[in-house]
């Protein structure tokens, strides 16, 4: 059980590691997107083995799973699912100013790069 | 007391929500917002009298089990803290209400609300006792930045809107997976619980959620490696957002980051945590060296000045930690006048960059003023409140003999000096081209209000200055309860 929950897990957390260091925001939203069911994975599998439902108290305590990351998961989820509005926005925002959704280059750091370089040119 | 800790949470969400709804009326959410934040300093200065003479103050939410409940806990490093970010939101939020009109400033009917929520999160943060309620808490405080940074849409916002959204966004996540670990060894998010059970744990586990919790930590109090969302993102938004941005987001880092590792005993890691530090001040100043805009100049600052609170930290010693904590306290009013300064004149001349300005000593004395003694402060110069904290941290890292970090914070001094003096020159000096001949603007009452929040955070601090003998007390004594988890232990616990 909890052997092919860490291999979801690591699966999970490769592929959107790889979709987050692209440049293009829709890419960047799907691998956080995956990010998040990997962490959420993660935490019910920190929850030990599954058991019986909890709370509703129809099985001995000892048999029951544990609520406690489940309440967890839960926040996270719908956090995440904020978070994941605010991105399609700004990739929407990005997408009307420049026309895809690509990040763009910091020009200012530029600027200053190419300034230095060309001291160095003088030199 | 404990009602109180609930309505320093609970006071600013509320009026939040309906600040959102007031729609045309802004007299409605200029009442809210400056209200709940007169409260909450006021409940923050109440906590703090009440905590330094009965001790820690502990309100168990629902009145759950701390294990499986909520718990918020105000001992002596949070009251301290909380009254002087309570105080430094205040005065922004004042100089917002100034800037209203301008083109500089940020569309009122979300940034005094979202500021609410984010000043909510703040408290939250400070107060939590467990893990869990940190995650929260760092949520709302990053989602109300992430709107404060890029609701105006421009370019500039948007472009760097997505590093910051995204560094943030990875660390965040990372945190999750962090409280996996967290739970899964020891069964627990409760602090207290923690203090307890990491220690106790094997070393290889033990190094793992330390070294864990540094990366998370370290991308909100942007360390080296991990600050380079920073520089990028702080300049672009409006002038009251970056000052509440650069007095408090990173600093709340730093706290949490001292709390945890201080907490689960994390001593191992000092060495790591020193090197961490200097690499922190030097590639900081070395940024703001670099760079020829006000604000950029001033984000590259906020670095290296985070390096010093990490240096306090790394040494774990009383001293050191003492230190940290009084650096903290003195580096968020400091930096928020800094930052105001800058909008000031952006708003002046229209710009931040230091090759378009020039002369403004002669044109806005008061304003060289303002930005000269603050100025002087982060590069602590004598009889200032960054003398004092740098000098409590450079005495800490002499008594445990680390000659390294002692040698680059005070190098590091002097750099930060130069590019106080680079701004100094380009804005303050200089004739100001053909600008000088014309006339200075009549103030407006709103600049009134935006030069009066200024100056008295700018007070404030020299205040902090004066008063640094029983602040130093306190600070020792926050160290020492930190330090010694049982005291924080029992008051959780039992």
């Amino acid at each position: 059980m909890s052997v092919t929950l860490a291999l979801v897990v690591g699966g999970l957390t490769s592929v959107g590691v790889y979709l987050i260091t692209s440049r293009s925001l829709t890419r960047l939203l799907l691998g956080f997107a995956l990010l998040g069911h990997a962490a959420v994975l993660a935490l019910l599998a920190a929850g030990g083995e599954a058991g019986e439902r909890p709370i509703s108290g129809d099985a001995p305590v000892a048999e029951l799973s544990d609520p406690l990351p489940q309440a967890f998961a839960l926040t996270a989820i719908v956090i995440s699912f904020g978070l994941t509005l605010f991105l399609l926005a700004l990739a929407r925002r990005q997408a009307q100013l420049t026309g895809d959704d690509l990040v763009e280059d910091d020009l200012e750091d530029r600027r200053i790069a190419l300034e230095t370089e060309a001291e160095g040119d003088d030199a | 007391m404990t009602a109180l800790v609930g309505l320093l949470v609970v006071v600013p969400m509320l009026a939040a929500a309906v600040g959102f709804v007031a729609g045309e009326r802004q007299w409605v959410r200029d009442i809210l917002t400056v209200g709940s934040l007169a409260g909450a300093t006021a409940i923050a200065g109440i906590l703090l009298a009440h905590v330094e003479s009965e001790g820690t103050v502990v309100l168990r939410v629902g009145d759950w089990d701390p294990e499986l409940g909520i718990v918020l806990v105000v001992d002596l490093m949070a009251a301290l803290v909380l009254l002087v970010a309570m105080a430094t939101i205040l005065v922004v939020q004042l100089f917002a209400i100034g800037q209203r009109r301008t083109a500089w400033g940020a569309d009122p009917q979300l940034s005094g609300p979202l500021l609410l929520v984010l000043t909510s999160g703040v408290v939250l943060a400070f107060l939590t006792g467990d893990l869990f309620t940190l995650f929260v808490a760092f949520e709302l405080i990053l989602v109300s930045s992430y709107v404060l940074l890029t609701h105006q849409g421009r370019r500039g916002q948007i472009r760097s809107g997505m590093t910051y959204v995204a560094m943030n966004l990875f660390a965040s996540t990372l945190f999750l997976v962090g409280l996996a670990i967290v739970y899964a060894s020891t069964g627990t998010v409760n602090l207290a619980l923690l203090a307890e059970r990491i220690p106790e744990l094997d070393d290889p586990l033990r190094w793992g959620i330390g070294l864990w919790f540094l990366v998370v930590f370290g991308t909100k109090a942007a360390i080296f490696p991990l600050f380079s969302w920073l520089p990028d993102s702080y300049p672009t938004a409006p002038t009251t957002i970056t000052a509440v941005f650069a007095g408090l987001l990173t600093k709340v880092g730093v706290y949490v980051l001292i709390r945890f590792h201080v907490l689960t005993g994390m001593d191992d890691l000092g060495p790591l945590i020193l090197t961490l530090a200097g690499l922190t001040m030097v590639i900081g100043v070395a940024g703001a060296l670099a760079q020829d805009d006000v604000k950029r100049i001033l984000s590259f600052h906020i670095i290296s000045q985070i390096g010093y609170m990490l240096m306090g930290l790394g040494l774990f010693t009383l001293a050191g930690i003492a230190g940290a904590i009084v650096f903290l306290v003195h580096h968020i009013p400091v930096k928020t006048v800094l930052f105001l300064v800058g909008g000031l004149i952006e708003e002046r001349e229209g710009t931040s960059a230091l090759d378009k300005i020039g002369g403004l000593a002669q044109r806005q004395p008061l304003l060289a003023v303002l930005f000269a003694l603050p100025a002087l402060s982060l590069a602590g110069i004598p009889p200032f409140s960054g003398f004092v904290a740098k000098l409590a941290l450079v005495d800490a890292g002499i008594e445990k003999v680390v000659v390294p970090i002692v040698v680059i914070a005070l190098a590091n001094s002097v750099l930060t000096l130069v590019s106080m003096v680079k701004i100094w020159t380009g804005v303050f000096w200089g004739s100001g081209d053909d600008e000088s001949a014309t006339p200075i603007r009549i103030l407006r009452p709103g600049h009134r209000l935006m030069v009066g929040a200024t100056a008295v955070a700018l007070i404030a601090s020299l205040a902090i200055a004066a008063s640094f003998g029983p602040l130093w007390d306190l600070g020792e004594r926050a160290a020492a309860d930190l330090l010694d988890s049982r005291a924080y232990i029992e008051a959780v616990v039992s």
